[in-house]
């Protein structure tokens, strides 16, 4: 068969596509479809026709709320209520997620947001990982090969975001979601095993304030990407050419 | 017949009868060598023949875990949360054994063959609390009991792995 497509084939794709389009629209009257499950059948690898990111809306992010972080606390077993972690000090604990508030010294004006991996798509972790550990999945969620991964922390020092930990204690018990192990680093993986599964990233699921918006910024209909269009958001450290995947509004 | 012939039919005679405790224990290769405790319920079959599982289950992990945490392939076939769903099963005292307790399936093999394994090291040794019920309850493997025949030849699925 002729692998070009034929002008008859094109002719009847666009006119599904709007049949769709309608169809989607209409499914019932004053509901709109926010987002279409984008589940993926297991046997099949993530392809970079997404780009996974999470856009975070800095003035609904309420202040002395936690949800975010304590969502990803159960959903990974890390922080102050892991079992195991008892001997190595606070400032050597895992910290996948934290919230940071910024204070204007002229104003007073106080603001706070959560600020995890941001999964650039120039990941300086990556550049500098001397055994290929660290990496980047086609969908662009940055990750740590834990397998390969012998613990010198050299991406820890790279990363301008310090959004990665290492884990200094014998751990038991780990969730069966999140193995985690001593002498290696880890970060926020966006919730890889969630997101795998069309489901979205625990902090995302919790946030009561909904100031988080988790999608596919490569696709141009999804919410992520239509807020970023008509109201923008910024990246932090955007002076580093990086492109992150994570976008902070009202900076 | 010479002597030497002589002592070398002693030889093959009293080999024969060495190796008979081994042929007729079909336990292991080697009588005496300890069995991976039962799994959960001995009436499913493993992901692959029992032989060949023995054998390669090394490879399809080392194939699997790359397959999953850099491409995001997430089948449950040859996934190591499944594997212990599945094989490790409560001590008489209701507690379920870690690894390095002989109880433990993989344990009780590898401390055998002093084959040191990280897997532990950041995986859950034990069953995942939310699936305890439901491994018990039905079959991981959909209902199939894997024979050699079922499955593509070794030397197919073993080339994939590589």
């Amino acid at each position: 068969m002729d692998k070009k497509t034929n002008p008859t084939d094109q002719a009847r794709r666009r006119f599904f596509g709007q049949v769709a389009a309608v169809a989607s629209l209409t499914v019932a009257p004053g509901i709109i479809l926010q987002q279409v499950a984008h589940a993926r059948a297991p046997e099949l690898p993530a392809s970079d026709r997404q780009r996974w990111g999470i856009l975070i809306n800095t003035n609904k992010c309420a202040e002395g709320c936690d949800a975010c972080v304590t969502a990803c606390q159960d959903e990974f077993g890390w922080g102050p209520d892991s079992p195991n972690e008892k001997h190595s000090a606070p400032n050597q604990k895992a910290q996948w997620i934290r919230k940071v508030k910024l204070t204007d010294k002229q104003t007073g004006h106080v603001q706070t947001l959560p600020l995890m991996c941001q999964h650039c798509e120039h990941p300086p972790c990556v550049d500098v990982c001397p055994t290929g550990a660290s990496m980047k999945r086609a969908d662009g969620i940055v990750l740590v090969d834990k397998h390969i991964c012998i613990g010198c922390r050299y991406c820890m020092m790279a990363c301008p975001y310090k959004a990665r930990s290492f884990v200094h204690e014998e751990l038991h018990d780990q969730k069966v979601n999140a193995p985690r192990g001593k002498g290696t680093v880890e970060a926020c993986t966006l919730c890889v095993q969630r997101v795998d599964a069309g489901r979205q990233p625990a902090c995302v699921e919790a946030c009561p304030e909904q100031a988080m918006i988790f999608g596919d910024l490569k696709d141009p209909e999804s919410a992520i990407s239509r807020e970023l269009r008509e109201r923008g958001g910024e990246q932090i450290r955007a002076d580093l050419g990086l492109n992150t995947g994570i976008r902070y509004q009202g900076l | 017949m010479t002597f030497g012939q002589l002592s070398r039919q002693c030889l093959m005679v009293a080999g024969l009868f060495l190796a008979l405790p081994a042929i007729a224990d079909d336990t292991g290769p080697l009588a005496g060598v300890p069995k991976p405790r039962a799994k959960a319920n001995p009436e499913f079959g493993c992901v692959r023949p029992e032989e060949d599982m023995r054998k390669h289950h090394m490879q399809y992990l080392l194939h699997h875990r790359d397959e999953t945490l850099r491409q995001g392939i997430r089948t449950k076939q040859f996934s190591l949360a499944e594997c212990v769903n599945c094989h490790i099963t409560p001590k008489p005292d209701g507690q379920y054994a870690r690894f390095g307790e002989k109880e433990h399936f993989c344990s009780s093999c590898h401390t055998y063959a002093a084959v040191h394994i990280d897997c532990f090291e950041c995986h859950r040794d034990t069953p995942d609390p939310e699936k305890i019920q439901e491994s018990a309850m039905h079959n991981p493997h959909a209902g199939l009991k894997l024979t050699r025949k079922d499955v593509a030849p070794l030397s197919a699925t073993v080339g994939e792995a590589r």
